[in-house]
């Protein structure tokens, strides 16, 4: 846990300005704004269904936000608009890695190859988009080296180096989330976005991963994590946003939010008097039922 | 399981005699119509028919008889072993065979490189044509076709129905630009292969976004365009007719294979005419084709595009999310694909003299595309396997003349040739739904290289 | 069925072109009945049924045999009891080898590798084209018209046959519709088709649910077949493939998976090919289907009727 002094001082690396989006008649998200720092992790927390998914979904170019203005900064004073990057160039321009709450590893290609392909884009400008390395240059073999010593670096922070020739749908669940973050990391993003990264996993595998992903932070890489795990939020993060029914209901560190009245309202339900103030919020149409 | 082994047995053998009898049942329902009457066209012209109950009864007693000898013993037998194998816990895949595998690769590529000379030491000058030329090419032009099509289907994971198409356009344009303008084979081969990529980029741009059995029909509809407008543009293709009399490869520009050339090849090296060397000279060259196609295909698996293929074909999601361009790596499969078809398409038009569209009908592709999923996606070997089996096999059929003498001689094999490939296909894919080699190469390892079983392999959305 | 040229000269612009629509609209019931065929088993358990248009040549031949049989046993027989028959044999015919397939040659493969039921779907449709072939012989089967009365509307023929291939189409259809819609089997297909596993769990019987979704697609080809016979008067063991490959386009045209969709993706590829034909030209008709079936694939994947497919992410 670190203190709520030294953050106002970053730099944002990601801004989300006045985020809505649409799927046919249902507001998804509504409006929704909130910063990243730089060298932070910044979780996402909310209910079932708050929208959480979606927000990461248009942050990583998998749906174009219906409106708002999603803003990355990176490292070298580059700004970059993300909601105008084709989907691809989210990672390859912007820097911005992601994993998923259903994993999506390679499976049937080795651990050691599911890093090689995240690092595609560099090793394909080494091979000189392909020709050249058809030809057995050295710059692509030396190319190809070094991206094997940064797998190799990986899978080891990740400790998966005894399976690295394996299938990687051969490991276990908590390998394969491992080796997602590991293959993400390769692609040297500025920004990692994790999606549930603690779900299914037990307690042991948990504490692992926590130092995985502080271990990242203390790398440089910022990271962005949705969680449903409060335990988990609550023990790494440097600042939380909470989402529920599509609007931020707070934003601030840990503890701040920790004892906000509305996230502990939308965490545990409400007492019964205070059932008439939802309901009216329900009236307002800020809230659409179907969309628990 | 509070059954004794007896009981246990003629249960077994009832229950064989009844599925028996069942089959036998279905068989007579199916084929009473198709097998037991006969439609044929008498002196008049005028349709009439006769019964054929004999060969239906044969129907009928080879669906029942197989039907009880499958469940009374080889299904059991089959499940016997399978238990034995769960119990000693061996595993099907062992460093052993990938050993072997290597030693066989060697063995196989110094056997068809002696395969015409060895074919005209056995069986003479005039009886080693039908050798090279039925079986040697024309086994080869399917496994290059094969592996040009493996680019597509068995790494990127894109279910193409078309593939013949770029193998058409290959043919054609060796076929057109040698008749209209003269060039050589040596020119056009690669020409055809670049053109053949360029129809693969401007199909496949389209096309792309498309997943699964969608992509899959859209590529069988321009295959079938294509085909179409081969047919239909006569100015230029002459129709249905073809293009013929197209030009022989030369040898390198030095020889000519041309009977009255001056710089006959045969005649240059004080050989007695024949077709034979020109035949063993094509062996050589689609041999040579069939080399470059697994030396490139070979190599791109281990470059980043290669393996963004096969990333491609596991999951496209996740390639998007980290940074691959999946309308480029797409392209570049679907066009590297189409310029082996297209290689191979102007070999084939040389070695021919003569195309036409009836070449390349939809079956083409589904002969093609089976060799693929019948060797096992992306193992090289496999698909060459499947080649010389499924295509050997079915020309082999032509050779057996001796099924004349228990048939009669009315008897001729090569009309159940596309039948028994068909039903050939079936049985296949119910024993080896992932082919004759399920296991997949790691293109990279950080130790040792351990075969990846095919279990965990995906086969692509699209 | 196109006019001569004649009549297109001499102005008569709109008899032309509703003689076009009847024809498009008799060869669009054929390709509907068809279509019904392969968006069923599509939809139910998401493969091509690449061997469904040699069902329906099955059906042709049945109907061509039965055809042959009676027509020389009884001289006299009236032609609505023959075509009654013809219907029904190829109906029980077909059925019966659409069963078998499933349960052979696509059974044991469900939920294994997806490539694995597409080839032997191929190698099915290939095997039974070349089946016919080797034990019918591969030259053209022509049969003498069988009904023969045309009725004459001004300048507009229809012929009988043509009013009964939609009379029969729609009748099928009808029964087709109250089946899916209001029986019980209905609705264990209808379930089946959206959660296989979780309709198992429900006391379902899947298998048996399947195995009637290609019986009776394969009865609806059969009696497209029949009708295809009786509209063209000659079979081949060649007919499975284009008209198969049209229904299919006119199955993912309607949006696949839909039933309407199927039938009004035949009609429309009927009409399409019958005034191609007509106003632009015959060689190219069957390039005009391919390319609309290219083009819908491309800008409308879901077709006209059809779901539309979400990408999870």
């Amino acid at each position: 846990m670190t203190t709520g002094t030294t953050t106002m001082t970053k730099e944002t690396i990601l801004k989300v300005e006045h985020l809505s989006m649409k799927f046919g008649g249902l507001m998804a998200i509504n409006d929704f704004s909130f910063e990243a720092k730089r060298g932070e992790i910044t979780a996402l927390i909310g209910p079932n269904g708050a929208g959480k998914t979606t927000v990461f979904n248009c942050i990583t170019g998998f749906y174009k936000p219906t409106m708002g203005m999603i803003t990355l900064s990176r490292s070298n004073g580059k700004e970059l608009l993300l909601e105008r990057l084709r989907d691809f160039e989210i990672n390859k321009v912007a820097g911005v890695s992601r994993t998923f709450q259903n994993i999506r590893l390679f499976s049937g290609l080795t651990v050691l190859e599911n890093l090689l392909v995240a690092q595609h884009n560099v090793l394909m400008k080494a091979s000189g988009y392909t020709i050249l390395g058809l030809l057995g240059l050295p710059t692509y073999k030396n190319a190809a080296k070094a991206a094997i010593e940064k797998a190799e670096y990986w899978l080891n922070k990740a400790d998966l180096t005894d399976r690295a020739d394996d299938p990687a749908g051969d490991l276990s669940y908590g390998a394969q989330r491992r080796l997602e973050i590991a293959r993400a990391m390769c692609t040297s993003p500025e920004l990692l976005c994790l999606d549930e990264p603690a779900a299914g996993l037990n307690p042991k595998e948990s504490l692992t991963l926590n130092a995985l992903l502080r271990d990242i932070r203390d790398e440089g890489t910022s990271l962005l994590l949705i969680e449903h795990d409060m335990s988990v939020v609550m023990e790494i993060s440097d600042h939380v946003v909470v989402l529920e029914y599509g609007q931020k209901i707070s934003d601030g560190t840990p503890d701040h939010v920790k004892n906000d009245p509305r996230v502990i309202a939308a965490y545990l339900g409400v007492e019964d008097d205070e059932v008439e103030e939802i309901e009216e919020k329900l009236d307002k149409g800020i809230i659409e039922e179907g969309a628990v | 399981m509070a059954y004794t082994t007896e009981n246990n047995q003629s249960g077994l053998m009832a229950k064989a005699i009844k599925e028996g009898i069942f089959a036998g049942l279905i068989a007579f329902g199916m084929f009473l119509l198709f097998v037991g009457i006969e439609t044929y066209q008498d002196i008049n012209n005028q349709l009439v028919w006769r019964t054929r109950w004999g060969l239906l009864a044969v129907f009928v007693a080879v669906a029942a008889i197989g039907r009880f000898v499958t469940v009374g013993f080889i299904k059991p037998h089959l499940d016997a072993r399978k238990l034995a194998k769960a119990k000693t816990g061996v595993l099907e895949i062992s460093d052993k065979k990938s050993f072997f595998h290597r030693h066989f690769l060697k063995i196989a590529l110094v056997f068809l490189l002696c395969y015409p000379f060895l074919a005209m030491l056995i069986v003479g000058r005039q009886g080693s044509l039908k050798y090279v030329d039925n079986f040697g090419i024309q086994i080869l032009i399917y496994v290059m076709l094969a592996w040009g099509l493996n680019i597509v289907v068995g790494l990127a994971g894109l279910l193409d129905l078309g593939y013949v198409a770029f193998y058409a356009v290959g043919a054609y344009s060796y076929a057109l630009l040698s008749s209209y303008f003269g060039f050589s084979f040596w020119l056009l081969l690669p020409m055809a292969g670049i053109l053949a990529a360029l129809w693969g980029v401007i199909l496949g741009f389209p096309v792309l976004r498309l997943r699964g059995d969608y992509l899959a029909i859209v590529t069988l509809a321009f295959g079938e365009i294509i085909r179409l407008v081969l047919i239909n543009w006569t100015d230029v293709t002459r129709g249905t007719f073809g293009v013929s009399g197209i030009a022989k490869a030369s040898f390198f520009g030095i020889w000519s294979f041309d009977v009255g050339a001056a710089n006959n090849f045969n005649k240059a090296w004080g050989l007695p005419s024949s077709s034979v060397y020109y035949k063993m000279f094509l062996f050589y060259i689609i041999l040579a084709l069939c080399m470059l196609t697994a030396y490139v295909t070979i190599r791109l698996r281990r470059m980043p595009i290669g393996r963004a293929w096969e990333a491609l074909r596991e999951d496209e999601i996740a390639c998007r999310s980290l940074g691959i361009n999946t309308v480029t790596t797409k392209l570049t499969a679907f066009a590297t694909g189409a310029m082996f078809g297209g290689f191979a398409g102007s070999f084939f038009a040389a070695r021919q003299g003569f195309v036409s569209p009836e070449s390349f009908v939809f079956l083409e592709s589904a002969v093609i595309l089976a060799i693929v999923v019948l060797g096992g996606m992306g193992s090289l070997t496999g698909i060459a396997i499947a080649a010389v089996v499924m295509v050997g096999g079915t020309e082999l059929l032509r050779e057996m003349e001796f099924l004349k003498h228990i048939f009669g001689p009315d008897f001729t094999p090569e009309l159940y040739r596309m039948l028994l490939f068909g039903l050939a296909m079936i049985i296949v894919m119910l024993f080896k739904p992932r082919g004759f080699v399920g296991t997949r190469e790691p293109t990279a390892f950080l130790k040792e290289r351990k075969a990846v079983s095919g279990s965990f392999t995906k086969e692509g959305h699209g | 069925m196109v006019r001569p040229l004649k009549d297109r000269i001499r102005g008569k612009y709109m008899e032309y072109f509703i003689q076009q629509l009847i024809n498009g609209l008799t060869l669009g019931s054929i390709y509907g009945l068809v279509a019904i065929g392969y968006t069923m088993v599509y939809g139910i358990i998401g493969m091509i049924n690449f061997a469904h248009g040699d069902i329906f040549m099955l059906g042709g031949f049945a109907a061509l045999i039965i055809f042959l049989i009676l027509t020389s046993f009884f001289a006299g027989i009236p032609v609505a009891l023959l075509l009654l028959l013809m219907l029904l044999v190829g109906m029980l015919m077909t059925g019966l080898w659409n069963w078998t397939i499933e349960r052979v040659a696509y059974r044991p493969l469900r939920g294994s590798f997806r490539l694995a039921p597409l080839i032997t779907a191929i190698g099915m449709s290939i095997a039974l084209s070349n089946f016919i072939q080797v034990t019918q012989g591969p030259r053209n089967k022509p049969i003498p018209p069988l009904v023969t009365d045309t009725y004459h509307f001004g300048d507009i023929t229809i012929s009988l046959k043509q009013i009964l291939i939609v009379v029969i189409t729609s009748i099928l259809l009808f029964a087709f519709w109250y089946i899916v819609n209001k029986t019980p089997l209905g609705r264990a297909q209808r379930a089946t088709e959206q959660d296989r596993k979780m309709a198992a769990l429900l006391g379902v019987d899947v298998d048996k649910t399947i195995s009637i979704t290609f019986i009776m697609g394969a009865a609806l080809a059969a009696v497209a077949g029949a009708m295809y016979l009786m509209y063209y008067g000659v079979a081949s063991f060649n007919d499975g493939f284009i008209p198969g490959v049209k229904a299919f386009t006119a199955a993912v045209l309607g949006g696949i998976g839909s039933l309407p969709g199927a039938v009004l993706g035949g009609l429309l590829i009927g009409l399409i090919e019958s005034l191609w034909s007509a106003y632009f030209s015959i060689a190219y008709k069957d390039v005009a289907t391919f390319a609309i079936l290219a083009i819908v694939l491309i800008f409308k994947p879901t077709g006209i009727l059809g779901r539309p497919e979400v990408e999870k992410v």
